[in-house]
């Protein structure tokens, strides 16, 4: 046998979008009908081989995609949101089945796209174990041989015979990470499972995959909006963008390109931007500005100091009702430091057909040094109007938070808040 | 799964073969799934496992004093009204249990379906198993009733089987396409009660056959529960049996399993993306 262990080539995905985009899943009357216009249309012009099917729109989620993994290896597939991140993870563990190309992979395949995929509330812990275990591939003598070392890692031998519906989050979460992390497969594929966890919790997932390939040579691919996470589990790394592979090779270089892309993808004008297919258009984002304290436009932002995100938007009908709009910040590691939106706020607002303009208002940067990427968001009625990422970037620099002779410190910690220090 | 370093090859297109072998490599998964149907379905219920047999013995007695009371309609030559209806009643209650159940199977799955890679038809396919342990539990409170009427059951009794393949057969295919359709047009959630009801009224359920006018017959034969029900009815107490009845019962099960498998399969593909 070779040492490759995961070939990808050509792999394509394509979606059709059609009138149905918005509705959750089609209604048969709307099947029936495009039946029916089908034959009408099929009369009428019965030579055009054009004739018949509703408008349709080709959509390719992911386009020309290849690389090889020997064995061992540990791939952190990195990319913004909609670049073909879950696409190709959900073919890789064949969820779904590619439109184009082909995968080859050569020994046991695990994929863990969710921590506890398949649980039911009404079984006991014991039952839920013999029950994911299977679901994950491994078999009842396996599960068997292992189950004493699972319960072991779960922590949760006192409660095995209860429903997990009366468990703690934090219990479920344990148990159905333990059934994960003592599958025994050759080649992994994991997607952010462990954003569930807190920060322990996924020190000790990286730790025991890191673990797990390097002791036995095992290959992991790996999708994560965490960085950090990559580069301390990967050793390469493909950016995705768009659906095209972008980058492939050592992964410290993949997370600066990655970072790079988001920079470049950052300084096209909003209103160039494409149009994705959730978004209902009803809203449109035409400027996003960050201004200081005194009114001025400024991307490089002192910590504690004043920072107002003016939005510019163009609505095609009046919009009333329950609308938010958010502004989200990203840091470098992709990690959503805050989310500013206008219901956490309580607020209902309503806005007129036509040019609006909004102001959300931080009074007080609470962000050490870094660089953030802002995410402008729109939704009515729990449908998407309008969603940008890397609508544009900006710099936290030292301010009045931060002494700036002293810049060792408050690096290890992500926020900065208003504090005084008094003594008696 | 178990087989070492075996290589795995995923194209837009796969054949049938390898599906049929993965199945076979996913039985274990497969048995996982019956059994997690069968316990779940009275966990949190007072009785139980009784359920099973009290809804088709209340069925059973409402039908017998409608059917044999009210409206006196004649039961098969020598046969107590009770038995004849539960002759009747047990692959019914498989048939439109399986049916019921199996189509929303896949939906009710979800979770599953857009998170890991299984066979898809293992999910409908597992409440087949379901049907058959509630129809066994029936079977011995049927034995049960023939010892307390002290009926001997004819001795094709031996056939059983064969019908109940039959109604396996028709069960099956019917779930493949009702399930696979609902991914997709939820509309069939309400439809499927509909039909099985109106299954429940054209079939010999709580009547017998012979009621049936002849110039009527043959169009009720197309009905493939005719053939399964009377072909019971036959084997336990010699009741006349059509033979048309149970040929287009059995074409027309084929037919639909076989029609089944290929819609389940063609549209199979696009369940993670429709779900």
């Amino acid at each position: 046998m070779s040492d490759i262990a995961v070939k990808v080539e050509d792999l394509g995905k394509k979606y059709v979008i059609g009138h149905n985009v918005n509705s959750e899943y089609a209604r048969f009357n709307e099947f029936l009908t495009s039946v029916g216009k089908n034959v009408l249309n099929r009369l009428k012009h019965p030579l055009s081989a054009a004739a018949g099917g509703m408008e349709r729109e080709e959509f390719w989620a992911l386009k020309d995609v290849s690389f090889e993994l020997k064995q061992g290896d540990r791939l952190g597939i990195i990319g913004h949101n909609g670049s073909g991140k879950s696409t190709l993870l959900k073919m890789l563990s064949r969820i779904t089945t590619p439109s184009t190309g082909r995968i080859t992979m050569h020994g046991r395949i695990a994929s863990l796209l969710e921590v506890g995929t398949g649980f039911h509330p009404e079984l006991t812990g014991r039952e839920n174990i013999y029950l994911n275990g299977s679901i994950l591939g491994m078999t009842r003598a396996e599960i068997r041989a292992k189950f004493d070392e699972i319960v072991e890692f779960s922590g949760v031998e006192k409660f095995l015979d209860t429903p997990v519906k009366r468990y703690s989050s934090g219990m479920y979460v344990r148990l159905a990470f333990a059934v994960a992390a003592h599958l025994d497969p050759e080649i992994m594929v994991v997607d952010e499972v462990l954003s569930v966890g807190d920060a322990e919790f996924q020190k000790k997932c990286i730790g025991k995959m890191r673990d797990i390939s390097s002791d036995n040579g095992r290959t992991i691919l790996f999708v994560s909006h965490n960085l950090n996470a990559i580069q301390s589990l990967c050793t390469r790394g493909i950016v995705l963008q768009k659906g095209n592979l972008l980058y492939d090779g050592d992964i410290s270089n993949a997370v600066r390109n990655y970072v790079e892309s988001r920079k470049i993808l950052a300084t096209v004008p909003l209103t160039e931007r494409p149009k994705r297919p959730w978004e209902d258009g009803r809203l449109r984002f035409v400027r996003c500005v960050l201004k200081d304290s005194d009114g001025n436009e400024n991307y490089s932002v002192p910590v504690g100091s004043k920072a107002v995100f003016e939005i510019e938007f163009d609505c095609l009908e009046d919009l009333s009702g329950d609308i938010q709009l958010e502004v989200s910040l990203f840091n470098s590691e992709n990690i959503r430091l805050a989310c500013l939106n206008t219901r956490n706020l309580g607020l209902m607002s309503s806005f007129r057909k036509g040019r609006n303009c909004v102001r959300f208002v931080i009074p007080r940067v609470p962000f050490y040094p870094d660089t953030f990427t802002v995410l402008l968001y729109a939704e009515k009625d729990g449908s998407t109007m309008a969603s940008i990422p890397d609508a544009f970037s900006f710099q936290t620099i030292s301010g009045p938070y931060q002494n700036p002779d002293i810049l060792s410190m408050p690096y290890s910690s992500l926020s900065a808040v208003d504090y005084t220090f008094e003594t008696e | 799964m178990e087989h070492k370093e075996k290589t795995l090859v995923i194209e837009a297109n796969r054949g049938g073969m390898l599906y049929l072998r993965d199945f076979w490599n996913y039985r274990e998964l497969f048995f996982t799934l019956a059994w997690r149907d069968i316990v779940v379905r009275y966990k949190q219920t007072i009785v139980g496992v009784l359920w099973t047999v009290i809804r088709p013995l209340a069925t059973m007695l409402v039908f017998t004093v409608v059917f044999g009371k009210i409206a006196k309609l004649p039961s098969d030559a020598g046969v107590p009204y009770v038995l004849m209806v539960f002759a009747g009643m047990l692959p019914w209650q498989f048939i439109s249990g399986t049916i019921t159940t199996g189509s929303e199977a896949l939906v009710g799955n979800q979770a599953l379906i857009s998170k890991v890679y299984f066979p898809r038809m293992i999910i409908p396919t597992a409440r087949i198993l379901m049907g058959l342990v509630e129809l066994l539990i029936n079977a011995v409170l049927f034995a049960a009733l023939f010892v307390w009427f002290r009926f001997v059951p004819s001795w094709q009794i031996v056939f059983v089987p064969l019908f109940m393949l039959v109604a396996v057969f028709l069960s099956l295919g019917v779930t493949y396409f009702l399930s696979s359709l609902n991914v997709k047009y939820r509309d069939f959630q309400y439809l499927v009660p509909f039909i099985v009801q109106m299954g429940l009224y054209i079939s010999p359920i709580g009547f017998s056959s012979s009621i049936v006018p002849e110039r009527w017959r043959l169009l009720y034969a197309c009905n493939p529960v005719v053939g399964i029900v009377d072909g019971i009815r036959w084997c336990l107490f010699n009741s006349p049996l059509m033979v048309e009845s149970v040929i287009s019962a059995v074409v027309i099960s084929l037919a639909f399993f076989v029609f089944g498998i290929w819609f389940f399969r063609k549209k199979e593909i696009e369940f993670a993306d429709y779900i």
